[in-house]
């Protein structure tokens, strides 16, 4: 039920972002096909027909928003679904096609700066409440809010002074290995650690004064396993419910990020769109994003219910 | 206030009037004003003050608000200080300088062919060339002789004015601002302590040039946010009900659009050149204009959910029924009583958002969506430093000093926030 509900949802934020980016991609006077040098009249008349863009604007609605509903068909086989359409301005691509060679790459950076704030974040957290006060609590939580102020970007072009040319522990660009993976995984997840660090900071101290730690101790448990076992999952409810923003972070950090390092991402395919007015790469790449937010959004919910089992779906 | 001693003199009013009325009169008088000094001297701590006193003893957020202050004053007064050009490229000779102290003079280029090479005499002869023909123009003797007077000086001043040629675009109270610097300092100006960029321009006048800019987009795109913000919210709040109902599922399908991906596609739009021809420069409305609506109206959507929370707890307080017998109309108790008293948690939330905004502003700039050159910005500045980074030389400054003059405010707000956060809303304390 709450998955259904949840879908519908989706199905209609999906649907509104493509009537904006309609709208908006109409708007435009001159269409994909007016460059610099001008087609004679009959020429362009004879384009917009085959690309059937000489259609009154609400069948044209309906003409491209149907692909996107039933994919593409191809001598009865489902070849493609949804089908964005072809790229205005890469030659021989479809948006499909451009997405399925970026999501990998944007995909693989994620995962690896999301493991990478949880483990420094939860890590970091819970060692400053464990020893508040101490100088080890002061110096994290400063490079937390030194993390959350820090734009990923300055973050990310530091680092290359540092490592890459100063250090020489990294290669500057390339993708593929894991050295080469690293380094934008990390900057793009250091702000996500910085908030991940301060969420479970304040989480344990709340919980660490609590009666059933108090009666895990007395129990003679080790210290370690009281914190961990008990203490941290009381505490890492704000940091679940954290994960949904991170992940849209994630998603327009690594923007920035494959730019500054080059990476063949969805997100440099984004901008570079945008730059070049590709309007059905940029709408395409709109809505995958937009689906990917909200599965986010909605695992999170659902784990957030396993963690703590009084929350209810609904 | 002690209840015993007031009522007491009260009998001698009364006690007082068999005798004479003009006696009654004065007692009574005596004994309102008593009441009326009393009242006065009870001094009743606000909310505001009392913020202030919390505020005041968290030194993070005072050196924090300390630092801001400098920040803007600074950024004010930019055209004052004896900073040098901008935007005066020197390929030649001045090409990625790293940080020296040799003092440079304005108009000193030979390219800029000044008037012995000083904007000072420059400017002075500028200015007197516009004062004879403004003299010229004034004796005119026909209609058309004083429209060509009139042309003349309407294309020198479009075209000689050697302020235009050092600094980009400034406003009339910039070039009034220059102009005093110029009587103050002459043409000596700060040694390149920062450096100079690809270009050979100088980044410490440039770093104070895009303060202006990034601190006007922080502020002014998060007041439109908070105008939709607090408007949307209070009336959902208000209305309550299936206008609430609709007003927030909206507010909710709107969370969940990855809103930075749709402002890129929404500015690339906006910036198209015929775009602009057509629609927006006869209004008068440029690319940061462009910018500030379309950020603040991102940003209003956490601020619309607090407010109308906030909103919901109150409307049934005494004091809207109050407002509400003595027929104040609906949008007057939304704005009058209403929305003052959610101002605290909204000033919070003000904080946060600008640096969010800031740091926003700085990200498209950084993906050239931004602000454009030749103006300059914080996020800009960087992204010029970040594209010069070479393997083969590392021109550090060119990233260092904008990221961490950035990096410094943001630290700064954030701080800010999380003080007047604890100072106004102790509740939230913990969060």
């Amino acid at each position: 039920m709450f998955l259904l509900r949840r879908l519908g949802w989706m199905l209609i934020t999906l649907w509104v972002v493509y009537t904006i980016s309609f709208a908006l991609m109409r708007a435009v006077p001159g269409g994909p096909f007016s460059r610099e040098k001008q087609i004679p009249e009959a020429i362009r008349r004879n384009i917009e027909a085959r690309y059937k863009l000489d259609r009154p604007l609400v069948v044209q609605y309906f003409d491209q928003l149907r692909p996107l509903v039933t994919g593409r068909w191809e001598n009865g086989r489902l070849k493609a679904w949804p089908d964005f359409g072809a790229s205005f301005r890469l030659e021989d691509y479809t948006v499909n096609e451009v997405i399925a060679q970026g999501f990998p790459v944007s995909a693989t950076l994620a995962i690896f700066a999301l493991v990478f704030a949880l483990m420094l974040g939860l890590s970091a957290g819970v060692v400053s409440a464990v020893q508040r006060h101490s100088p080890l609590d002061v110096s994290f939580m400063a490079a937390a809010t030194l993390g959350i102020a820090v734009p990923n970007f300055v973050l990310a072009s530091l680092a290359i002074v540092l490592f890459v040319f100063v250090l020489g522990w990294f290669p500057a660009a390339g993708w593929g290995t894991l050295k080469q993976i690293a380094l934008p995984a990390i900057c793009l997840g250091a702000p996500i650690a910085a908030y991940i660090a301060r969420l479970t900071r304040t989480g344990m101290l709340e919980v660490l004064n609590r009666d059933y730690i108090r009666t895990a101790y007395a129990k003679g448990l080790h210290e370690r396993r009281v914190i961990i076992h008990h203490a941290l999952r009381g505490a890492i409810l704000p940091v679940v419910s954290y994960l949904g923003p991170a992940a849209a972070g994630v998603l327009t950090g690594s923007i920035v990020l494959e730019q500054i390092f080059s990476l063949p991402g969805m997100g440099n395919h984004f901008i570079e769109a945008a730059n070049q007015r590709d309007y059905t790469l940029a709408m395409g790449m709109i809505l995958v994003y937009t689906f990917l937010l909200y599965v986010m959004n909605a695992l999170v919910d659902i784990s957030y219910a396993m963690i703590d089992p009084r929350i209810k779906l609904q | 206030m002690p209840a015993s001693p007031k009522s007491e003199p009260r009998p001698n009013p009364d006690a007082l009037d068999d005798k004479s009325p003009s006696a009654t009169d004065d007692a009574r008088r005596d004994r309102y004003e008593q009441l009326l000094a009393e009242a006065q001297a009870i001094k009743g701590v606000s909310l505001w003050k009392d913020a202030w006193r919390r505020l005041r003893q968290n030194w993070a957020a005072m050196g924090s608000l300390g630092v801001l202050i400098t920040v803007s004053l600074l950024a004010f007064f930019t055209p004052l200080l004896p900073l040098q050009s901008p935007i005066d490229q020197d390929l030649e000779n001045r090409l990625l300088l790293p940080p020296d102290s040799t003092v440079v003079y304005l108009g000193q280029r030979e390219a800029l062919r000044f008037e012995a090479n000083s904007l000072k005499a420059q400017l002075a002869r500028y200015d007197q060339r516009l004062d004879q023909l403004q003299q010229e123009r004034a004796q005119a003797a026909t209609a058309e002789e004083f429209a060509a007077v009139d042309e003349e000086i309407q294309q020198i001043r479009e075209s000689e004015n050697p302020l235009l040629q050092l600094w980009h675009r400034p406003g009339p109270l910039s070039q009034a601002m220059i102009r005093i610097r110029l009587a103050i300092f002459g043409d000596w100006s700060l040694p390149s302590w920062a450096g100079t960029d690809a270009l050979g321009r100088d980044l410490l006048a440039r770093l104070f040039w895009g303060a202006r800019v990034s601190l006007i987009v922080g502020v002014v795109a998060t007041f439109v946010s908070l105008v939709i913000g607090v408007t949307y919210g209070a009336v959902a709040g208000y209305a309550g009900g299936a206008v609430d109902a609709i007003m927030m599922r909206i507010v909710d399908v709107l969370y969940s659009v990855p809103f930075i991906f749709v402002v890129i596609f929404l500015i690339t739009f906006l910036t198209e050149e015929s775009i602009k021809k057509t629609y927006l420069e006869p209004f008068g409305i440029n690319q940061i204009m462009i910018f500030y609506v379309v950020i603040g109206a991102i940003y209003w959507l956490t601020m619309s959910r607090v407010v109308r929370g906030q909103i919901i707890s109150l409307k049934n307080e005494q004091f809207v029924e109050a407002a509400r017998t003595i027929g104040a109309s609906r949008a007057r108790i939304i704005f009058r009583h209403l929305v003052p008293n959610v101002m605290g948690i909204v000033i919070v939330y003000l904080t946060l958002t600008i640096p969010a905004v800031m740091l926003f502003e700085a990200f498209l700039s950084f993906l050239g969506m931004g602000v454009q050159p030749p103006d300059v910005s914080w996020g800009l500045l960087a992204n010029e430093g970040i594209k010069v980074i070479t393997p083969i030389r590392i021109y550090w400054w060119v990233v260092l000093f904008p990221s961490t003059a950035l990096a410094l405010t943001l630290f700064a707000l954030n701080f800010l926030g999380d003080g007047l956060r604890d100072a106004l809303d102790p509740r939230m304390r913990t969060r």
